[in-house]
This record gives structure tokens, sequence and C-alpha cells, in this order.
């Protein structure tokens, strides 16, 4: 091919953008900058790999690998009920979220369908550990930055959540609450009117956010322009939910492909920003934890009754075929390629995590930018550890 | 204002909602019969899940114009992912675990032992020639009315080369590093085949299904203790039933 690659185009613009902010007249001499794995920006064990020019970045890699656990291969020896205990600990902040796409996934394979009471408790979990883990981001953002108030009411209010979690599931952290075809119990006595109240909670934890971060002129500076993706480059990394939402992208699986959970029987709103930034990552994430306690309202509210429990084998042997499902998790797409051969463990499960792709795109996003926007822009990508290593 | 773009979901789901079952299948239809004609003979096999997905595998030469196809033509300007699948059956079985699963019962539906017979290789969907086949995922994002998402397929042949997918989808990248360790295909053209998560002398390729697991050769999966605590509950189990499960979780079945 001899016409310009897209690629070709993507790195010339950055290359083009990096000259434009690197002061070529006062030369410096070349260093190299290590943050990481161990570093509070990092979420865990991302170790990056930065070289300077003076102040500014020429290039910079991110390394995996420091926390990968293999779950594609060692699910291939685990039957099905088994392997939800393994994806829970994928993104370890909305776990919840993690089991629903692959007990989708199995689900449609066997042609079982959960019962509806089920799949609107489903429904809110899945939205519960939407808000668990996006309040964290929410105060986490302020610690990148610099202000360290709002990381502990973020803690503080994400318990109220958590504790809900706790007394639907029995694990805060780790759930293993679904089952191929509903649920493993039902609701204990109460558990919706606190769960009503906790949202109050969360939606004053919103309110705070806003004045003590949005408001903000230090955080305006800081995350205004920095970090600028558009939306086609956006979707050429596969950068998904709110990181792609913040490109302007109106793109959300809740509404656009929603299987098996009751989001097209909510009213509720796909919100989008069209900057592109740091900032506008926030913004989304802020409007989409009010709009999932809105959602958790109306959940509660309209719950049907019934069993939460279809009729599925004792022993679960999913038919063989491939599927993939796809929800709109806390960090984005989170989706699993099921190939069965209908025996007592998946052939092949291919885990399409969201943190990995929206993490490929650092190196082109991080190329010219200040050293102290990398923890600013990494902040605003907002990626799990356990979502990016598997 | 600018900041507040929104679009009402409830809507959007009600108009598609109706026409959903039909109006998809003949969209996907659509989509078959434009990337044939875009690539004529080099689709080799088809297929479409009603109202939910579709596949297609290419032949391996024409890999790198089918991402051109799908990304510039049909308009699928986002990357989910690119993986490899090996489709040699394991020569290992469940290993260690395989043997509570005779001890259960649960292995005895078929009447043959897995690990015994000459492994016969059963390729998915769309079928296929080789052991090992690239698949990747793209979609149409961005538009409520038109969202679809298309996996693509090809075989590889024994030299293991794929033509690299990263000047059409740059997102490609890590995948395909990811698919280079794991199952030793080499991405012809791609920037940089480095290790992502694997130690820089890491000897193998984990994913391939003759790769053994070592953990659970050694020992089984302490996980199965659960099994042996439940033995009264054995004899009145019936298939088909909802009764608690024996089958190494805590999967009690709910319901009456």
């Amino acid at each position: 091919m001899t016409a310009v690659t897209d690629r070709q185009k993507l790195s010339y613009i950055a290359a083009q953008a990096a000259d434009a902010r690197v002061n070529v007249e006062l030369e410096t001499e070349g260093m190299t900058l290590n943050i990481g794995p161990q570093h509070p920006a990092t979420h865990g064990t991302l170790r990056i790999v930065a070289q300077l020019d003076g102040e500014q970045v020429i290039r910079a890699e991110p390394m995996a690998g420091y926390m990968h656990r293999g779950y594609e291969k060692l699910s291939e020896v685990r039957t099905y009920p088994q392997v939800t205990t393994l994806i829970n600990r994928i993104d370890w902040l909305g776990s919840f979220a993690n089991e629903v796409p692959f007990i989708l996934a199995a689900e449609h394979l066997m042609e079982v369908e959960a019962p509806p009471r089920a799949k609107w408790i489903r429904t809110i979990l899945f939205e519960m550990s939407r808000v668990a883990n996006l309040i964290l981001f929410l105060g986490d953002m302020g610690v990148q930055l610099g202000a360290v108030t709002p990381v502990f009411y973020a803690f503080r209010d994400r318990e109220f959540v958590l504790d809900q979690i706790e007394k639907a599931t029995g694990g805060r952290f780790h759930p293993n609450f679904d089952r191929i075809g509903g649920l493993k119990d039902d609701l204990p006595k109460g558990w919706l009117e606190s769960t009503k109240s906790s949202m109050d909670k969360v939606r004053s934890f919103c309110d705070e956010m806003e004045d003590l971060l949005l408001g903000s002129e230090i955080f305006q500076e800081r995350t205004r322009g920095i970090g600028v993706i558009p939306a086609d480059v956006a979707m050429q990394y596969g950068l998904s939910g709110p990181n792609a939402r913040g490109s302007g992208i109106d793109w959300d699986l809740r509404r656009d492909n929603c299987i098996g959970l009751a989001y097209d029987e909510l009213d509720w709103k796909v919100w989008t920003h069209p900057d592109g930034d740091s900032f506008a990552r926030f913004w989304v994430r802020l409007q989409e934890v009010r709009e999932a306690a809105k959602m958790i309202d109306q959940l509660c509210d309209g719950l049907p009754s019934g069993p939460v429990m279809a009729k599925v084998p004792r022993i679960i042997k999913v038919p063989e075929g491939e599927a993939y499902v796809s929800t709109e998790n806390p960090l984005g797409e989170m989706g699993y390629y099921l190939v069965s051969q209908g025996e007592l463990t998946p052939f092949r499960l291919k885990i399409r995590s969201a943190s990995f792709n929206n993490v490929s795109i650092t190196p082109w996003l991080l190329r010219g930018v200040y050293v102290p926007d990398i923890i600013t822009i990494l902040g605003s990508l907002y990626f799990i550890l356990g979502d990016i290593d598997r | 204002m600018a900041a507040d773009a929104t679009t009402d979901a409830t809507a959007a789901a009600e108009d598609t909602e109706a026409e959903e079952q039909k109006e998809t299948d003949e969209r996907r239809e659509a989509l078959l019969s434009e990337l044939s004609s875009a690539l004529g003979d080099s689709v080799l096999a088809t297929h479409i899940d009603p109202g939910r997905d579709v596949w297609a595998r290419v032949a391996i030469d024409a890999w790198a114009e089918a991402a051109e196809v799908v990304r510039h033509r049909m308009g699928a300007r986002y990357f989910g992912f690119l993986s490899v699948i090996d489709w040699m059956p394991s020569p290992f079985g469940r290993s260690m675990d395989s043997e509570v699963d005779k001890a259960l019962g649960t292995d005895g539906d078929s009447g043959t032992d897995e690990t015994d017979e000459p492994a016969e290789m059963h390729h998915g969907v769309t079928g296929g020639e080789s052991r090992f086949q690239v698949f990747a995922r793209v979609a149409k994002v961005g538009d409520p009315e038109d969202h679809w998402g298309i996996t693509l397929v090809s075989d590889i042949p024994e030299s293991l080369e794929v033509p690299t997918w990263t000047n059409t989808y740059a997102g490609a990248d890590w995948h395909e590093r990811e698919a280079w360790e794991m199952y030793g295909v080499t991405f012809t053209g791609h920037p940089g085949l480095r290790h992502i998560y694997l130690p820089g002398d890491f000897e193998g390729n984990p994913l391939r299904k003759d790769f053994p697991l070592i953990a659970r050769m050694v020992k089984p999966w302490p996980g199965i203790v659960d099994v042996e605590a439940l033995p009264e509950v054995e004899p009145a189990a019936d298939p088909g039933t909802d009764t608690p499960d024996g089958s190494g979780t805590a999967d009690d079945g709910g319901g009456s």
C-alpha cells in the first residue's frame, strides 16, 4: 500500500505535537525517568519508563505484567461455576460487574434465561459496582493532583455501598453471587430501603466532589486541555466506557446492546463530553455516578417478584458454540469471548478487559506532555491493574 | 451547553426494540454481503447468530485487507480485541481434577475419557483447517440506531505468520504482542514484538494447549475439598433438577 496508513498519520500528528511543545532552542541532555512499578499513581504495579527532554516526555512506555495471573489459561481447567471466582478478581473495585458478561455468555449458549427478578437484581448490583468503583476514582483523581481530602470522603462514602453489597452477597470485594440461570440468593429483608438511603449519601458525595474539585481553579488548570484524545484515535485504540464518552463518542452498551439486564426499562441518560481531555473524563464519570444512583432508585422501586433462579441442570455443561458478550462495566467494555466444546470447562475464554485497551493508548498520549501531567493523564484514564494484567 | 450533549436512552431503546428481531438479521446479512463484495472469494465462511452477532472467516492473505474494509468501507472504527485460539484438544484434560470428575460421575455422560482418545479438532462456528486461528472483533459505535460488532477469523498457516493490523487499528499493537508471546504467532510488519506480560527470558507459549499448567498437574485445586464434604447429597441428586450442586463451589440452585 502506498497510501499513508492511519498509524503513520497518528504518529505524524503525535510527533508534530511533541515537536511543537518541546523547546528546541534550549537543548538539554535527555534523561530516563522510571515511574513504578510501586507508585501511588499507578494503582498497583504498572511501570512507566519515560524518556525526558527537560521537563517534557519524548517517549513513554508503560510496562504491564507485574500482576499477570493467567486467567485465560486457568479458566480452561475450571468448571463454569468455578470460573466466576477467578473473574471476580479482574477489576476488583467493581467485581460483581465482571461476572455478569461471562454468565450471560454461558446462559446464551445454554439457552437459559434468568427470571425477571434475577435480571433486575443483577442490574442493581451491577450499578452498585459501578458506584463503588467510580466513587474511588472521583476521590483518587484529587490525590493525583495533590488534593488529599477528597479521597477520604471517597473511602467514607464507598463504605455505604460496599456494606449493601456485603449484605446482599456476603462479600465486600468478591461477591461471586451470579450464577448461570440467576443468582445465588434473593435479597435480604429491608435491603431495598437501606440501599435507597445509601444512594442519598452517594448523591451528596457527588455534590461534595463537585464543590471540592470541579469548581476548583487549580483542578481546572491541571485537567483542562491535558491529555486530549480525539474521538477517532480513541476508537482506534479501543477506548471504551467513560474514556470514550469523554471524547464525545455517544456509545453506551447499556443502551445500545442491552442483553440480559434491565436497562431498557429505566429512565436514564448517556452523558458525553466533547472535549476529550482529563477534565471531560472526570466530568463524565461524575455524571455517571449520579445516573447510577438514579437507576438504582428506579430499580429498587420497580423490582418484580418471583424466583431468582431458573431451572438449570445440576452439572453445568455448556453446549458447543461460540459467543461474545460484553457489558458496560465501570471501566468500559468488558467482554468475554467464550468458546465451548460441550464440556465442563470453557475451551477458550478470551477476556477483553477495558483497561488493557485504555492503557495501550498511553505511548501515543504521553508524547510531549510535562512530567506532572503524566500523573494527571494516568489518573484520568483510570485503570485497574487487575483489569490490564488479568 | 455543548458539554451537556446527551441522548435519551429510553427513546432510542424503544425505536429499535420492536424491529430488533428481524431488522438486525437483515442488517447483519447486509454486512456480510458488503464484506464479500469487497473481498470476493477471500471470505471463506460466515455465520450469523440472529439478533446478536456475526462472524466471517477470511483467507490469511486477505487478513490485513479485511481490516481496511471493515474500518473504512463498513465503518467499524472501534477496535475491540485481537487474539489467537489453539484448536488442538488439550492432551492433559483437567489434569488432577479429572479424577474428581470421575468420582462425581460428572465425566460419565459421554462414556469416554477425552484424554485417551486421539485428539480431533472441532473448529468453531466458522470452521477452519489449521490448528491456530487468529480472531479479532471490531465494532461500529457512536450511533445508537446502528450498533453492531463483527468477529473476523482467519486460519494461520504452518509458518505461524499473520499480517499485522497495526497499520489499520493502532490499538492492535498490544493485542498482537500478547498473542505473540502467548501463542508464538508472529505478526509480520508489527513495529515491535516484545513481551508484554511475561518476563523476557520466558520459554514457551503458555496459552498453547500443549503447554502444561504445572501447578494443576502436581496438586488438585484445593477448592475440591468442598466436594468431598457433600457425599450425602449425592444419592438424592437427580440430573435435571436444581438440588444443591456438587461440582465444586457453593453453587446451590436456589428455587424451590
